[in-house]
C-alpha cells in the first residue's frame, strides 16, 4: 500500500483558501494506486496535475512513478500553488508548480509529451455565473463551482486534453453524476478518438464519485 | 520554483501572439542555488524533450555558461552534471519573464510562475 502524502505542514488556515483533500481526492489516489503497475510500465516522463489544490494527487504520483520523472502541476489559485509546492518538499518529490489557468502557457511546449495526466475539476452544477466568478476570483470557490452541469470548467479542458497526451498518455478525470458521464465518454471518442473506461466509482454522501481514465484509441491495451 | 527546467516548457499565450513567442526572457531576477538530487536517468528521459537552444541561452543569461552550444552526442559524466545543475539548481524566486514577440511579462514571485492573464488578453 502507497501511503498518503503527509499534509502535515499544511493548517486550518491553508484550507481557508485551498481545497482540503476529501473522498474525491482519495478516490483519485486509490484509482491511481490500482493502476500503479501499468504506469510504473508506461516509464512516464511528464506527470501533470491540473488544478493541484494541496497538491496531495501530484506528491502520491510521485510515490508510484518515482524520480526519472518530471512532477508539473497548474493552479489558478496562488495560494493553492504555494501548498503544492510545500506538499512536494515535505514529501520529497520535486513538483514543479506553475500559476496558471488549466494549461494555458505551458501548452504550445508539451503537446504530445504528457505520460500521465491528473485532473479533479470543480465538478458541482451551480449557476454558470458562479462558476466564472468563482475563476475569476482565483480562490477556493474554484475548486468547486462548475457551472452548467457541473462542466463549465472541465468542457474547457476537455477540448484540449487530446494534444497534450502522449501516444500512450493516460488522463484521469474525476466526475460526479451529474456531469453526464456516458455522455463525456462518447464525445471524447467521437471527437477526439480518446478511448474512456470508468475505472473506480464511490458513495460519498450525496456525490456519487467516479475516476475516468483516457487514453488514445491507438494506444496499445494493457 | 522557477528553475531553467520549468522555464523551457513555458511560452506566451496572448490572445494572437503565436509565433517568435518562446523562450520568454528573463528580467531583474533573484536567483537562488539549491542543490538538487543528482537523478541521470530523469536527466536523460528529459533531454528530447528540451528545446536545448532555449535552454542555452537562459542560462547564459542567469550567468551560466556550462553547457555546450550543441546538444552532444556522448552523454559523458560532466555534462550531465552540468545539465543537472542548470535544469534543477537555478532557481528564480523573483522577478519576471517577458514575451519576445509582444513583450507581455509575466512575474515570478515567491519562485513560482504567473502566467495568467486579463480577459482581455486571453486567446
Amino acid at each position: 500500500m502507497i501511503p498518503t502524502p503527509d499534509l502535515s505542514h499544511l493548517s486550518a488556515q491553508d484550507y481557508e483558501h485551498v481545497y482540503e483533500p476529501a473522498e474525491d481526492t482519495f478516490l483519485l489516489l486509490d484509482a491511481l494506486e490500482a493502476d500503479a503497475e501499468e504506469l510504473r510500465s508506461l516509464k512516464a516522463v511528464v506527470f501533470l496535475e491540473v488544478g493541484s489544490g494541496s497538491g496531495c494527487v501530484s506528491a502520491f504520483a510521485g510515490k508510484i512513478l518515482g524520480p526519472s520523472a518530471l512532477y508539473l502541476a497548474t493552479d489558478i489559485n496562488h495560494r493553492a500553488c504555494d501548498c503544492t509546492r510545500r506538499t512536494g518538499s515535505q514529501n520529497k518529490v520535486a513538483v514543479h508548480t506553475i500559476n496558471t489557468s488549466l494549461t494555458t502557457g505551458l501548452h504550445q511546449r508539451l503537446k504530445n509529451s504528457v505520460d500521465v495526466i491528473c485532473f479533479n475539476p470543480p465538478y458541482v452544477p451551480t449557476m454558470s455565473t458562479e462558476a466564472s466568478e468563482a475563476q475569476d476570483l482565483r480562490g477556493i470557490e474554484g475548486s468547486w463551482a462548475g457551472g452548467s452541469d457541473g462542466m463549465q470548467v472541465t468542457n474547457t479542458f476537455l477540448e484540449v486534453v487530446h494534444e497534450l497526451m502522449s501516444p500512450t498518455g493516460r488522463f484521469y478525470l474525476v466526475a460526479v453524476k451529474e456531469n453526464n458521464i456516458p455522455k463525456i465518454q462518447s464525445r471524447m471518442e467521437n471527437l477526439y478518438q480518446l478511448r474512456s473506461k470508468i475505472i473506480l466509482t464511490r458513495r460519498a454522501g450525496r456525490e456519487h464519485l467516479s475516476i475516468v481514465r483516457f487514453e488514445h484509441t491507438t494506444a496499445p491495451t494493457l | 520554483m522557477v528553475r531553467l527546467l520549468t522555464h523551457n516548457l513555458l511560452a506566451c499565450h496572448v490572445k494572437g501572439c503565436t509565433s517568435n513567442n518562446f523562450p520568454l526572457q528573463f528580467q531583474n531576477v533573484q536567483i537562488e542555488l539549491r542543490e538538487a538530487d543528482f537523478n541521470a536517468d530523469f536527466l536523460k528521459n528529459f533531454l528530447p524533450k528540451l528545446e536545448w537552444k532555449a535552454l542555452v541561452d537562459s542560462a547564459k543569461d542567469l550567468g551560466d555558461t556550462s553547457l555546450p552550444l550543441e546538444q552532444p552526442e556522448m552523454l559523458d559524466d560532466e555534462f550531465l552534471k552540468n545539465l543537472h545543475h542548470v535544469l534543477l539548481e537555478i532557481h528564480v524566486e523573483e522577478g519576471s519573464m517577458t514575451c519576445p514577440n509582444c513583450k507581455h511579462s509575466y512575474p515570478i514571485s515567491n519562485g513560482i510562475p504567473n502566467m495568467l492573464l486579463a480577459e482581455h488578453e486571453i486567446g
